[in-house]
């Protein structure tokens, strides 16, 4: 770990201006950065403890909910409202690491954890993410854990997290402070990025801009799932994971907000599924054609190519699940 | 005074039974369990030492060449940094178990990827660790290194076994299988991480460090270090567990041992996680294949088991496959061989049970392939060949509790005996199903020393290098002596882990226990013998009891038979020409049910139960963890531990406790054990056997075998992950 200043944050655009330079980085629960800086993966010169700013609330907003960037998984994850009205937010936290981890991570650290690629972790390696121009160790090794869509041949990371893929289904919003009291608001949807030739950039946030919280629309009801695929049954990141939020009227689907985890370099959300699904009576073979859909441009690097048809068996057990059909 | 034993005789006395304390195989708790808990054990890293350096180790990123330089100047002023050592007598590799002398010595040969290549000692950990971060070093890399075992031409391992005409006899038969197996690297994954305290007063070397046996490991690190083992001083009071993996000095002790010489001061060095992934010791991956053949009475007619395994050149050691199977089933025409691939990944050695670990698990998935293919009972197929004695050298067991387990298993569990026919059950999206194996671990002993002591207050105190790697060795010896001289258990005090203390055997192979446990017994014999000269009574007189000894008309407490001095008596054991005349081994059975999601191939273990004969049980809180813990390790091998190492340059890829996925509080169901009353003459003198390792020897299988019979997936590959059941899994 290299030596580095600590400063705690004392006022948004003052924590703005302080994380803006190269080398600066906002710290939080710490669950992801202290590891990676201990492996010398990161090694910020300074770190800004954006804790003192309290953004921690979690509050109704309209018919919504917002959770201050500062909010704890398990402060999230517990709260009376998501587990009424946003359940597939609370079973997709809870399906993550660990109550300990849990009780530091944080919604802002949660949305920017890094990827869990073992080549980007090892800093003998080569790997774009981490060293642009290195190369991917992972394309040609060990890529059990990587991507199957929306891949580059530059980065085949994923993107490991489970609560962004929740907050993706319901189409939630993470707002943004850049300094100088402004901000902006950025779908979840559109957060994370694809790797294409610049995979070293995770996601949109500009240097010196500050997550300060996420809000979740309006509730919409309906059967809301969190299906995670993974050997071990707790304390592992999803080989595959499924958020959906599926509602039926008179027989037929008549919402249908699915987005996946575990293979891509952000959590996937695909609009053509919903629209294919609502308005359809469910059937495995309507389950298959939205499967088609998911996995259209899918590729596999070998070690992986077995999350293709796992993917699309998740799809279809969450649907079934979620509309009661037996299969 | 010491009283001494080479056993070459089998002790039928059961004196164990005859004492009067009671003690002896009663669940009590740990004297170290509340240290333990509540954290006040103080383990190898945490001694706090006046004026302490800190050490890093550097590691080589590559796998196969020769470090050329290492450029001190890039380091040497960084903030606290004191030195860089990369002296030639440090160790590239952690040594073997019992090795007893100096390992490979000399860092600048690379032989695998994070190879230990120097070490930089700092006044700070944080300062040591950056400035290890940053040292430069050029080396040449050969390109020739190879990684995969199935690539270059194994050489046969020694003593096949050959009996008959195997070929001839699977052609002939009823029924047969031949089957090929794989079973993938694993590591031992300890809770505390190797570490150690080297402290020269330039005249002894003294350190702490995590070791399972200090007796071999004393003479390993003296000769590396080229000094007499009277100067060296080794001390583990306390080990956050081994598991194989810390039964030879590793490279951080010789490494703090040549920086403390060199620079005067205390220098400790704690691996990191990865490191100890890295460079300590993997379980070899394993390709077996299984030919087995019986007549139409479902007798064993072949049996075929060999093995190809891996390790780095030079290295003696070889993963002992075959180990059980030379023994557990008759059938006359046998072949046992194995072979070993020489290939650039990291030492291959001891983890938990090495062998029967991988080897069981595959010997019993191809017993329920046979038995599936005979279309019987797969515990009827066991029973039916279990061999009368070793079926290759036909030496007599000194005592066998494989039918009683695999009854009183089946019983427990509920076991259905019906036909069986896979797919039958679901519970929603859920396979469920069950499958059995059995369990068989080789018995083991070594020389031990201990000695005992009746303190003037009536109290004893046991002294031993003997380490307590978390099994509970304070508990069980503290047990034997208080029911040898008749104490309770907080009257004895149990000294271990340093080397000053008589020499014991150290743990691992799961020989501690009997063997340690037998030097106490004997040194508790002579105790008693002198205790009863004293009283002026024939010692089979003699009722031990309560601090107090009793006899036909009198009694004397403890105390004042001691009198103002203590009565010290060293115990020593020693294995003796039994092993030519008997054999020895611990045996059980397991039984689960586990549920296969239809959908994603995700294996949960719902229940489990073994049942077990490992001769006496000396404790039966202590033991039944011992069982559980193995049941688990069964549950991890089945289902998720894998070393994944880079097929392009050999590195290990999953190199901590968040990637190498043992099994989580979550993935282990209710398990049962059932320990099955045995005394066995031949194991000890106290008629215990090995428990550390026999709940791991074969349970894999039973996993193997239930997912067969919930989903229809017969795999063939473990650890059988979603990914391998949902390809081998028949369509609905
Ligand atoms: C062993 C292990 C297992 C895990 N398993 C799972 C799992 O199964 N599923 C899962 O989803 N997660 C899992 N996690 C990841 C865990 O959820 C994250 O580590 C955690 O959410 C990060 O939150 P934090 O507050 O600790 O972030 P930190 O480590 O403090 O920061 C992480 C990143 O976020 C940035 N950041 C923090 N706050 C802000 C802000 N306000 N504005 C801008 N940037 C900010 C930091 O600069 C840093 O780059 C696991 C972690 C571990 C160690
Ligand atoms: S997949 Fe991405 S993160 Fe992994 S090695 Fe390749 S570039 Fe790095």
């Amino acid at each position: 770990m290299k030596p580095f200043d600590y400063l705690r944050a004392e006022g948004l655009d003052l924590a703005s201006q302080q994380t803006a330079p190269d080398g600066a980085m906002a710290i939080a629960g710490g669950t992801n950065l202290l590891d990676l800086m201990k492996l010398q993966v990161e090694s910020p010169d300074t770190l800004v403890d954006v804790n003192p700013l309290s953004m921690d609330q979690i509050a109704d907003e309209g018919d919504g909910l917002r959770i201050g960037a500062q909010a704890t998984n398990t402060a999230t994850a517990n709260h009376a409202r998501v587990r009424s009205d946003y359940p597939v937010l609370a079973k997709a936290i809870l399906a993550g690491a660990t109550q300990q981890l849990r009780n530091k991570a944080t919604t802002a650290g949660n949305l920017c954890q890094r990827t869990r690629c073992y080549y980007f972790t090892n800093i003998d390696q080569p790997c774009n993410k981490r060293e642009p121009g290195s190369g991917c160790g992972a394309i040609d090794g060990i890529a059990r854990l990587h991507a199957v869509l929306g891949t580059s041949s530059e980065c085949i990371a994923t993107y490991p997290g489970d609560m962004a893929v929740a907050m993706t289904a319901l189409d939630a919003k993470v707002e943004i402070a850049n300094g100088d009291g402004n901000s902006r608001t950025v779908p979840v949807r559109d957060f994370h990025r694809l790797p294409s030739d610049t995979p070293h950039i995770d996601n949109v946030l500009e240097p010196g801009e500050i997550i300060t919280g996420v809000t979740l629309p309006a509730p919409v009801g309906g059967t809301q799932l969190y299906r995670k695929v993974r050997e071990r049954s707790s304390y592992a990141f999803a080989l595959c994971s499924v958020a959906a939020i599926v509602d039926m009227a008179d027989g037929r689907i008549s919402r249908a907000d699915l987005a996946f985890g575990g293979l891509a370099h952000k959590p996937w959300h695909d609009p053509r599924i919903g629209e294919l699904l609502v308005g359809e009576e469910p059937s495995l073979a309507l389950y298959d054609k939205a499967a088609d859909l998911l996995l259209e441009d899918a590729q596999g690097y070998g070690e992986n190519d077995f999350k293709i048809p796992l993917a699309r068996r998740a799809l279809t057990a969450t649907l079934c699940e979620a509309t009661g059909v037996e299969a | 005074m010491s009283a001494h034993l080479k056993q070459d005789q089998p002790d039928d006395r059961n004196v164990l039974d005859s004492t009067a304390q009671g003690i002896i195989g009663e669940p009590l708790t740990r004297p170290d369990g509340l240290l333990k808990v509540t954290g006040t054990a103080t383990y190898s890293a945490e001694y706090d030492i006046e004026n302490c350096l800190e050490g890093v180790l550097v590691t080589a990123p590559f796998a196969k060449g020769t470090v050329t330089s290492i450029d001190e100047s890039s380091v040497t002023d960084m903030p606290g940094v004191i030195a860089v050592i990369s002296d030639q007598r440090m160790t590239p590799r952690a040594i073997q178990g019992t090795a007893g002398e100096a390992p490979i010595t000399g860092v600048c040969k690379v032989d695998y990827w994070g190879q230990p290549i120097a070490l930089v000692v700092a006044e700070t950990f944080e300062e040591a660790r950056n400035a290890a971060k940053h040292l430069v070093i050029e080396y040449d890399a050969d390109d020739d290194a190879v990684f995969d075992p199935q690539a270059v031409e194994p050489k046969p391992d020694d003593d096949p076994t050959r009996q008959g005409d195997l070929a001839s006899a699977m052609s002939d038969a009823a029924h047969s299988v031949d089957v090929e197996y794989d079973t993938e690297g694993h590591a031992s994954a300890a809770m505390e991480p190797h570490a150690a305290i080297a402290e020269w007063d330039g005249d002894t070397l003294t350190v702490h460090a995590s070791l399972q046996m200090l007796n071999y490991n004393i003479s390993e690190l003296a000769d590396a270090m080229e000094l007499e083992e009277s100067k060296v001083r080794l001390i583990a009071r306390y080990v956050g567990g081994g598991f194989g993996s810390k039964l030879g000095i590793s490279q951080e002790i010789v490494a703090g041992s040549v920086a403390a010489m060199e620079l005067g001061r205390p220098v400790r060095v704690v691996m990191s996680r990865q490191q100890v992934f890295q460079n300590v010791m993997r379980r070899s991956e394993t390709t077996q294949r299984l030919r087995l053949a019986v007549d139409s009475e479902g007798k064993l007619t072949a049996f075929g088991h060999e093995a190809l395994v891996s390790n780095l050149p030079e290295e003696d050691f070889v993963e002992p496959v075959l180990q059980s199977s030379h023994f557990l089933y008759a059938g006359e025409n046998r072949l046992l061989e194995s072979k070993t691939a020489r290939i650039h990944l990291m030492t291959a050695g001891s983890v938990r049970a090495p062998g029967e670990a991988v080897g069981m698990p595959v010997l019993e998935a191809a017993m329920d392939e046979l038995a599936n293919e005979v279309g019987i009972d797969p515990i009827k197929l066991r029973l039916n060949n279990i061999p009368e004695e070793h079926p290759a050298t036909g030496l007599p067991f000194g005592s066998h509790k494989l039918a009683e387990c695999l009854k009183q298993g089946a019983k427990a569990f509920g076991w259905d005996s019906g036909p069986r026919k896979p797919r039958q059950n679901r519970e929603g999206e859920w396979w469920i199903g069950t499958g059995m194996a059995s369990a068989a671990r080789v018995h083991n002993v070594g020389e031990a020393k201990a000695r005992v002591t009746l303190q003037p207050d009536g109290t004893a105190l046991i002294e031993t290098d003997m380490t307590d790697i978390g099994t509970g060795t304070y508990t069980i010896l503290g047990q034997i002596a208080g029911e040898m001289v008749g104490l309770p258990q907080d009257s004895v005090l149990t000294e271990l882990g340093d080397t000053r203390f008589p020499r014991g055997p150290g743990s691992g192979g799961s020989w501690g226990a009997a063997s340690a446990g037998s030097a106490v017994f004997l040194a508790c014999e002579a105790l008693r013998e002198e205790i009863a000269d004293k009283v002026g009574q024939p010692v089979d007189t003699l009722t031990f009891k309560d601090g107090v000894v009793s006899w036909d008309g009198g009694s004397s407490s403890l105390a004042d038979v001691a009198g103002d001095e203590a009565l010290a008596k060293e115990g020593h054991y020693e294995p003796g020409d039994i092993a030519e005349d008997y054999t020895a081994a611990s045996f059980g059975a397991f039984f689960t049910e586990v549920a296969v999601n239809r959908w994603t191939g995700e294996t949960r273990v719902r229940r489990m139960t073994g049942a077990f004969g490992f001769g006496r049980v000396l404790n039966a809180k202590t033991a039944r963890s011992q069982c559980l813990g193995g049941m688990v390790w069964c549950i991890g091998s089945a289902l998720t531990e894998s070393l994944l190492f880079d097929p392009t340059d050999g590195h290990l890829a999953n190199c901590d406790l968040a990637e190498y996925h043992v099994p989580v509080n979550r993935d282990v169901p209710e398990l049962e054990v059932i320990m099955v009353e045995e005394r066995d003459p031949v194991g000890s003198p106290i008629q215990a056997k090995g428990v550390g390792e026999l709940g791991m020897c074969g349970g894999a299988g039973a996993i193997g075998n239930a997912i067969y019979n919930a989903c229809g997936a017969r795999l063939r590959s473990f650890p059988m992950t979603p990914d391998k059941v949902l390809a081998a899994m028949p369509d609905d």
